[in-house]
């Protein structure tokens, strides 16, 4: 290996005393050379139990060019099928809604809650990343990355720097991001909180179609959004590191959910009518994270917390853990625990009252409702020959959505307003 | 009484701050591809996606972004 003069001598020794240990370090020592590429594809199946199906394949290669320069470069496809929760209450009686497109309807049995089945979409997100030495203690990237849906577009540009300090004991990193989406619902905007028009309350298809169209808007949104990271990663023995961050991120535009629905019920907790959902058009959040992790004789463990809070009162707090163990040199297993506890956004109502003055703002999506969530998930990986590896992960994944204090009238106290959400996670990787 | 707890309080962790850290050559279970921040950068990746679809926050260990309009 050669390493240029101004190159970091204590890198070189780490490299060199890293190669001496171990049958992995030997591995790459012996297999990865600076102008190497690396690969790593993954592919994903997400499945809830009657709802959202998703398969995400994903793939990222590597490309170093010398010891100073590295091409990160990313794609993503994704397809997605099923049902998705419109926000609408479970009733005693068969609810039928209008598709989101205006063309047909659906039907939602009694004491079921009530999802949208048209729901299907194919991803396609592409990134790449550039990351510079520019010095033994600067270090620098810049990124782009766009992704596109069929009703949803994404634009993006990012940045950074990093100092080491410290015999490269602590690093401070701040970057930062912009992004743009543009935002263009199958059957346009809805009005906010405008009226769902139902085909049975018109008498012939051209009034049925004048009343839809006016709960809907022409042309697209937008959506902006900044952010910006500091980090401090801080060497803290020979076996531990940990890394402190701070985010900050704002959002302007168009946050509403087109294709989420509120139902509004009289005193008997019976639907009157659906109206479409609305959220405000800003959103200030921070992030605190912490995360320590450990070099273990037979084995690799972090833990991680995050808060988040917001200017839409959505507080967060999430506890997670990886702890990986080596059964010998070339097989591991990994456990993975994650525990997530949100406080519901200050304008998230499971319904709305059709006596009461209609809110400012208002969404039933429980996703930004009062909710714990769990994952508990197993990984097993096998390194091959040649620096090869194969991985396989499954994981549970559970959302318990709460009543955050909302008074449940009549029929509604009947019916499960907060149903649990299960999921399986299977992923199989390879890298090589 | 206090502030003389305060102080001492500060002043050992001053000083345990300085030395925190360790000696290049000291740098062999760090250096591991499994100690890296991004050693399982798909996974993480794939992990991000799928809370950011599901639940109300996102972001933290890296930068939030946009670029979904996931359900």
């Amino acid at each position: 290996m050669q390493l240029k003069n101004r190159s970091n001598i204590s890198k070189a020794l780490a490299i060199a005393s890293c190669s001496l240990l171990g049958h992995s370090a030997q591995a790459s020592a012996n297999t990865e050379k600076p102008d190497d590429w690396k690969v790593d594809a993954a592919i994903m199946y997400y499945g809830e139990e009657d709802r959202v199906q998703a398969v995400e394949a994903i793939g990222n290669v590597q490309k170093a060019f010398g010891d100073e320069s590295l091409l990160d470069m990313k794609l993503v496809v994704d397809s997605l099928t099923g049902a998705s929760a419109s926000g609408a209450v479970a009733q005693s009686e068969t609810q039928t809604f209008t598709r989101p497109s205006g063309n047909g309807q659906y039907e939602t049995a009694s004491g079921e809650t009530p999802l949208d089945d048209t729901f299907h979409d194919t991803r396609v997100q592409a990134s790449a990343n550039w990351a510079e030495t520019l010095s033994p203690v600067w270090k620098t990237n810049v990124g782009v990355n766009g992704s596109k849906e069929f009703d949803y577009f994404s634009l993006g540009l990012n940045g950074g720097v990093e100092r080491s300090f410290n015999k490269d004991n602590t690093t401070l990193a701040l970057s930062g991001a912009y992004t743009f989406d543009a935002i263009d619902p199958v059957g346009g905007r809805p009005v906010a909180f405008s009226s769902m028009a139902l085909r049975a309350d018109y008498d012939t298809e051209e009034e049925y179609r004048a009343a839809f169209d006016m709960t809907r808007m022409a042309g697209s949104e937008d959506k902006k959004t900044m952010d910006m990271m500091l980090s401090v990663t801080q060497v803290l023995s020979r076996r531990w590191l940990f890394q402190a961050n701070y985010g900050l991120s704002s959002v302007s535009g168009y946050m509403t959910d087109p294709y989420k629905i509120l139902s509004q019920v009289d005193d008997t907790g019976t639907t009157q009518s659906y109206l479409y959902e609305n959220r405000p058009d800003s959103r200030l959040k921070h992030s605190f994270y912490m995360m320590t992790k450990g070099a273990l004789d037979a084995g690799v463990i972090d833990f991680s917390y995050r808060y988040t809070t917001d200017d839409w009162d959505l507080n967060s707090h999430t506890l997670e853990t990886h702890y990986r163990y080596y059964f010998s040199g070339r097989f591991y297993g990994q456990v993975h625990l994650r525990y997530y506890q949100q406080q519901a956004a200050n304008f998230y109502r499971p319904f709305l009252m059709a006596g009461d003055p209609l809110p400012e703002y208002a969404s039933a999506d429980y996703r930004i409702g009062d909710m714990t969530t769990y994952t508990l998930g197993l990984k097993f990986g096998q390194r091959l020959s040649g620096g090869h590896e194969m991985s396989y992960r499954l994981e549970y994944y559970q959302q318990n959505p709460e009543n955050s204090g909302f008074d449940l009238v009549g029929q509604l106290q009947d019916h499960d307003l907060f149903p649990e959400v299960k999921a399986i996670i299977a992923q199989v990787s390879y890298s090589f | 009484m206090s502030r003389t707890i305060i102080s001492i309080a500060i002043a050992v962790s001053l000083s345990a701050c300085s030395s925190l850290g360790v000696e290049p050559w000291e740098k062999d279970q760090l250096a591991r591809a499994d100690m890296a921040l991004d050693s399982e950068k798909l996974d993480l990746a794939l992990d991000d996606h799928i809370y950011f679809s599901k639940e109300g926050s996102s972001g933290g260990r890296s930068l939030a972004g946009g670029g979904c309009g996931c359900n």
